[in-house]
């Protein structure tokens, strides 16, 4: 199977995340991870390839810094990888990343689209549908496990009362959720191999994007304005001398919460 | 005035309280319609209309609800080409944001999402990178996809005539690539729903164990809210997967939020830092949970909690 994991180089969230005045998020000055669904995704892939055979594609699109993330996946044991990278995509919002993604799958190709549910930094969650959509082929999403049989894709979805089971025909895109596997470390021998594995990049033009639909300029959807939020108020805290449950009462009482 | 749509979170016919909250912001902008989507909409359009929907539209042939979400988009793009509504709002749950994606894709229009509050224009106002910052956007192309957060808005009663309107769609061949073949439904609680609570309760790694979480059951319990969990908790097996809040859970944004041994990591932090009003009960005086608190307590949670649930049904 020829399967393509989505993965994002995100900030790492114990770090301190900030805009720009142009309301873009700036990755230039804290530490880029990968985000950590898409460590699941990867996992997944490297265990659907171990069991059926077949090659695993890392696909990114960002700035020249996710390359240490791409590296990093592929010493994981990931086979190629194909790195968009154009000034012209800064600041793309979902839906634009979406229609970026799918004209270099349209290039590639694809048996298994395999991407996080959601990443730590913009958390819009949509991008597993919106490929689908554009790509007019199943939605296998919010998985927590997946299994191959032949040409059919089976997964469970994680939904708010338990699971739906849900059946579908490769090729489709797949987006999983924490738990669905334990993503292995790199091993030595896994991060020397990294250094010879082919990374293709693409500028916008190589992969056939329109640069007019693509970028903060052109995004559907704006930021108006940000700031800082206001910071709380400092509470109060007490240490509990056998009265703390009463004076937590108290506090709840005063604010009518009992 | 053009339409507002608005998609209904329902489960076995009862409408969800979000819905109600959407509607009621819809007002600001047009008449609310509301889109419900699947069986049991009599038992649910009383309340609908008593919220003030001026139209319900329902789309119930079973096809739509037999395949992963694509149906549900196909409705609303329907809906769209035929209302032309001023803005479409949806539940910001993690299937309410797939709708929104695949309609923004059909419609060629933006999408804001998690949005917690809505302004004059349009104007989604979002919560970010666990709460540290506060974006105003709004859709600069097409029809406005707005996700909206529960508790992001009270729901008022205003009641409208409610007239319902069946929905007939012939689903595409793509819609019907992801086929549910099975619905599992696991631990089906009396408790209030985790991201619709108005109170919540969690447990972090210091409850200690899966049988401990009694104790943060019975004071939930005791105030009628919902229970959550850290992730250290989640991990440990202690308490399942989908109760947990923050980055890689569910965000939270309830009247009040109670954190028993938890520490405050960034992560969960991001779950549940717009609640309104936070309780920390944690021994450790250090912990970061308490920066947030607007009322903590330095101690044993297995001594305090006990007897603040005991106090609380004292007091009722
Ligand atoms: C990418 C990523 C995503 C993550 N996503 C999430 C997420 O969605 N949700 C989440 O919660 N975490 C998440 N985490 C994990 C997060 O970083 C923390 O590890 C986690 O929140 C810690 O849980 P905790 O507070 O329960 O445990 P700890 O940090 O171990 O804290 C336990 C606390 O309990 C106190 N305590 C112990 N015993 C008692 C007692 N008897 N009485 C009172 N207090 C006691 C201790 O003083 C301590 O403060 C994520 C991490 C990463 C890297
Ligand atoms: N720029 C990108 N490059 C590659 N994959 C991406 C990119 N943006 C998002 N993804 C994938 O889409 C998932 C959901 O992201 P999001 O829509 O930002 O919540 C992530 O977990 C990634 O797998």
């Amino acid at each position: 199977m020829n399967i393509v994991v989505l993965m994002k180089q995100v900030p790492d969230t114990y770090a301190e995340r900030k805009l720009k005045s142009d309301s873009t998020l700036d990755r230039g000055s804290v530490d880029g991870i990968i985000n950590e669904l898409d460590e699941y995704a990867i996992e997944e892939a490297l265990q659907i390839k171990e069991a059926h055979e077949g090659e695993v594609t890392i696909l990114t699109m960002g700035p020249e810094k996710a390359t240490e993330s791409i590296r990093k996946a592929l010493s994981m044991g990931a086979d190629k990888a194909v790195h968009v990278i154009d000034d012209a995509l800064v600041g793309s919002d979902a839906i634009q990343t979406s229609y970026a993604i799918a004209q270099v799958l349209a290039k590639t190709g694809f048996d298994l689209v395999i991407l996080g549910a959601e990443s730590t930094d913009a958390r819009t969650g949509m991008l597993a549908a919106a490929l689908s959509e554009r790509l007019g082929v199943p939605q296998l999403s919010l998985a927590n496990k997946v299994e191959i049989d032949g040409q059919t894709v089976r997964i469970q979805r994680q939904t708010d009362e338990g699971f739906d089971r849900v059946e579908a025909s490769a090729p489709a895109v797949i987006s999983v959720v924490e738990k669905i596997n334990e993503p292995r470390y790199p091993s030595f021998k896994g991060i020397m191999a990294a250094k010879k594995k082919p990374v293709e990049t693409l500028s916008v033009a190589d992969a056939d994007i329109d640069a007019g639909k693509v970028g903060v300029a052109n995004a559907a959807s704006q930021v108006v304005d940000f700031a800082d939020a206001p910071p709380r108020e400092k509470g109060t805290i007490v240490k509990d001398d056998g009265d703390g449950a009463v004076k937590i009462a108290d506090f709840l009482s005063s604010k009518k919460f009992v | 005035m053009a339409e507002v749509l608005v998609l209904v979170d329902h489960a076995d016919g009862e409408v969800k309280k979000v819905t109600l909250e959407l509607l009621t912001m819809a007002r600001q902008f047009g008449d609310p319609a509301a889109v419900w989507i699947g069986a049991g909409s009599d038992a649910g359009a009383e309340k609908l209309a008593a919220y003030g929907a001026t139209k319900i539209y329902v789309a119930d042939a079973a096809e739509l609800s037999e395949y992963v979400v694509a149906p549900k988009a196909e409705v609303f793009a329907k809906l769209v080409g035929d209302a032309s509504p001023a803005a479409v709002l949806i539940p910001s749950t993690a299937e309410g944001k797939e709708i929104a994606g695949r309609l923004a894709v059909k419609t060629d229009s933006g999408v804001v999402t998690d949005a917690v509050g809505l302004a004059d224009g349009l104007v989604a106002e979002q919560s970010i990178f666990g709460g540290a910052i506060i974006v105003h956007s709004k859709v600069a192309k097409g029809t406005p996809i707005i996700t909206v957060r529960p508790n992001s808005a009270p729901a008022e009663e205003a009641s409208a005539e409610g007239t319902v309107v069946p929905v007939a769609v012939e689903l595409s061949e793509q819609a019907k690539g992801a086929k549910i073949t099975e619905r599992v439904a696991q631990a089906k609680s009396e408790r209030p729903e985790l991201t619709e609570a108005a109170i919540v309760v969690s447990g972090g790694r210091g409850v200690g164990g899966a049988e401990k979480f009694d104790v943060i059951e019975g004071l939930a319990d005791a105030l009628g809210a919902a229970v959550g969990a850290s992730r250290a908790a989640t991990d440990a097996g202690w308490y399942p997967h989908q109760f947990q809040v923050g980055q890689t859970g569910k965000t939270v944004s309830p009247q009040l939020y109670i954190a028993n041994g938890i520490s405050g990591a960034i992560q969960h932090r991001a779950g549940m830092q717009t609640s309104k009003t936070i309780i920390a009960i944690n021994k450790d005086p250090e912990a970061p949970i308490f920066e947030l608190v607007d009322f903590g307590v330095v101690g044993d949670l297995h001594e305090v909690v006990p007897a603040l649930t005991e106090e609380i049904k004292k007091r009722k």
